[in-house]
């Protein structure tokens, strides 16, 4: 069926996704910066659910763009980052080259990688009333031990946080 | 389209490490470092669609807690850093540095 409108719209998405993304690299603010990835982060989202993972996509707004990003604001807001101080904040002559030539060699790489040639698909997950069975069943059976690892993984983000941003004793 | 989507994938990647290596900001370099997590997330979503089983979606759901968890822990440590050098430039965050 629309296939058209389909492979329209998921490039429409990429490309605003991959624009974003310049632009956040770019700008000098870091509330301006943080906005064009939480962009980045919805057009990621939407080829998310062009590519059946629909319940990701959910989690992706929610936990990206939702928490996330607004924990960096927060700390940009709280740090009083929020206008662009110095001249800039782009890397001189060195990080530039630097940059430049890693970014060169992945390239490069990633067009040697296109070359290659995918199989076909195998079987649409065409079940569209049912998003979250097929991403909860594994998590709960065969990935049960990564599952409450991730969760210990947590806990210790959130004591190891809480002591580092904690003030000591003498800075009162 | 999972080519298109691993070349998104692909393309944000870099751009992330792009700019890990031309900001000095830490709070906009700990942003490029959630970008490259996301750029990856995308390879396993169009891997998992081309494999035809929902099980590679399980990984990004791991990757989202692991970002998190970063998050958290990295902008603590920006914070603790601001709080000595009144300042997020790596510039003044050179103690390690030989």
């Amino acid at each position: 069926m629309n296939t058209l409108v389909y492979t329209f719209h998921f490039y429409l998405f990429g490309l605003i996704a991959i624009a974003s993304a310049l632009a956040f690299v770019t700008r000098k603010s870091a509330v301006a910066a943080a906005l064009w990835l939480v962009n980045t982060m919805f057009c990621l989202s939407a080829l998310f659910v062009m590519l059946d993972a629909q319940f990701v996509a959910a989690v992706q707004v929610l936990v990206y763009a939702g928490a996330i990003m607004v924990v960096f604001l927060f700390v940009v807001m709280l740090l009083n980052l929020g206008e662009a101080s110095e001249v800039t904040d782009i890397r001189s002559l060195g990080g530039k080259l630097t940059a430049g030539f890693v970014g060169l060699l992945m390239l490069a790489e990633l067009f040697s990688l296109s070359r290659l040639k995918f199989p076909r698909l195998m079987g649409a997950m065409t079940d569209h009333a049912n998003v979250v069975n097929p991403v909860s069943a594994p998590l709960f059976h065969e990935f049960l031990l990564p599952f409450e690892v991730t969760s210990v993984v947590l806990l210790v983000a959130v004591i190891g946080a809480v002591v580092l941003a904690k003030r000591g004793p003498k800075a009162q | 389209m999972i080519a298109e989507a691993l070349f998104f994938s692909a393309v944000l990647f870099i751009i992330g490490v792009v700019g890990v290596l031309i900001r000095r900001n830490a709070i906009i370099i700990f942003m490029c470092v959630e970008l490259m997590l996301t750029a990856v997330n995308l390879s396993f979503i169009a891997l998992a669609r081309l494999h035809g089983s929902a099980t590679g979606q399980v990984f990004v759901l791991f990757v989202m807690t692991v970002a998190a968890a970063e998050a958290a822990v990295g902008l603590a440590i920006v914070i603790s850093i601001f709080r000595h050098h009144k300042s997020v430039d790596l510039r003044n965050i050179n103690l390690l540095k030989g």
